[in-house]
């Protein structure tokens, strides 16, 4: 562990804790499941905290989130590679189990945004997760994501027309693959 | 058919983040293509969607606690090592030798972390290629016969260079593991010495060459176009460094 002094600790609370939420939302969204997401958000914000020396002023969302993102995909390729190489699996992902009729409808849309969400390729996944759940704007994307905001753009585009197709398809291979 | 401006200006609109003069001409556009109205009343409504179904997730509070612990941690080795708590100390003079050898073991510990456990395992590797003799899959000096062996077995384009001129004879190449996962390596031989070049491909930018030394062996680890390198061999650094020169340039 690098050395924190007592100033350090106290800019660290006040300006990457607050986005404890952002770092949990994203690596969840990444990884799929509740559990794996805690693991690495504590690990992202243990990395965050070792190289807090190297941050230097700026979004610290961004810079924070960065750091979540690299974790989750270091912590995919160590425990699921499979995942980032195909786009899309059955396997990976279950046709949804019919709901109980007891659910309320809000629930069940809820439920199958979820499913639809994260039957995307992850790179479109977090983008979405980024712009219509963290609201980003497209340049803190650009920061987080290393990606052009023109390729933001774009990717956007494709995200959300997968997410309307997976929504109306339940998910087939076809629609899935990156267009 | 879809509008050109679908992938760009669309979207640019749609979240707000066009400048007032490309929203103006987009808005001139809007009047009279059909489909990017549409797209809009599209995107409107799953914007709409995902916001009611509220998929957003907030952090558990375990995930606070855990947080909380390791700040603490981090707060406690810090202050071992402030120079306040070093005069206390010096008043038990026993207790401030202990500490001192407590201290220099721990830092060294410390200052090591995930670059050197990956330079030991390089280093193991190395060792274990020139014990075994299994040094090369292959075993050439044409770089296009190099390339051409690798390209069957790695999902990424190794750059095989033989640097025989400056000093560098590459010898062939093949195959390990490191941290669980295959790398390509680069055998070279320099004045005597071979060179195992261990080569994978990264998510992480570019970084300038570092150093290290371990049981008598030189590493020097740099990344460059999302591929890692990491050197290794008996010969000195300043040879190592040369050779990284060389694969940047």
């Amino acid at each position: 562990m690098n050395d924190l002094d007592a100033e350090d600790r106290l800019r660290f609370e006040q300006l990457v804790l607050p986005h404890v939420d952002a770092a949990f939302n994203l690596a969840r969204w990444l990884l799929r499941r509740r559990e794996d997401a805690e693991e690495v958000a504590q690990e992202a914000l243990l990395r965050a905290c070792r190289f807090f020396r190297g941050f230097h002023g700026g979004d610290a969302r961004a810079w924070l989130l960065q750091i979540v993102r690299n974790t989750s995909y270091s912590w995919l390729e160590k425990n699921r590679p499979r995942e980032l190489m195909v786009e899309f699996d059955e396997e990976l992902h279950p046709q949804p189990t019919a709901t109980p009729e007891s659910i309320a409808i809000a629930d069940e849309d809820r439920e199958r945004l979820c499913r639809a969400l994260e039957c995307l390729p992850p790179r479109f996944r977090e983008i979405l997760v980024l712009r219509e759940l963290e609201g980003c704007s497209y340049k803190e994307i650009a920061a987080i994501t290393t990606i052009p905001i023109g390729t933001v753009m774009s990717s956007l585009s494709r995200a959300r027309r997968q997410l309307c197709s997976a929504l109306t398809s339940s998910c087939h291979k076809e629609t899935i693959r990156e267009v | 058919m879809r509008c050109d401006f679908a992938d760009s200006l669309l979207q640019g609109y749609f979240d707000h983040e066009l400048s007032a003069a490309s929203a103006a001409e987009f808005e001139r556009h809007l009047q009279y293509c059909v489909q990017c109205p549409l797209e809009l009343v599209d995107m409107d409504l799953l914007s709409e969607r995902l916001q009611f179904a509220q998929l957003y997730e907030s952090a558990p509070n375990s995930l606070r606690k855990k947080i909380r612990a390791n700040l603490r941690q981090v707060a406690a080795t810090t202050a071992m090592s402030q120079p306040l708590l070093w005069h206390w100390l010096a008043a038990a003079a026993a207790l401030l030798l202990l500490a001192i050898a407590g201290w220099r073991v721990n830092s060294v510990v410390r200052t090591d972390d995930y670059q050197a456990e990956l330079a030991e395992e390089i280093v193991d590797a190395h060792v274990l290629s020139l014990q075994s003799g299994h040094l090369t899959g292959i075993s050439s000096n044409d770089e296009q016969a190099v390339k051409a062996w690798f390209k069957r077995r790695l999902t990424f384009a190794l750059p095989a260079r033989d640097f025989a001129n400056e000093g560098f004879a590459l010898q062939g190449g093949r195959l390990d593991i490191v941290e669980e996962r295959s790398v390509a390596v680069l055998v070279y031989a320099r004045a005597g010495h071979l060179i195992n070049v261990f080569i994978w491909p990264t998510r992480e930018r570019d970084t300038s060459p570092r150093v290290g030394s371990r049981q008598g062996y030189q590493w020097v680890d740099w990344r460059k176009g999302r591929i890692e390198f990491c050197a290794v061999s008996d010969a000195p650094t300043s040879d190592l460094q040369q050779l990284q020169r060389l694969f940047t340039n």
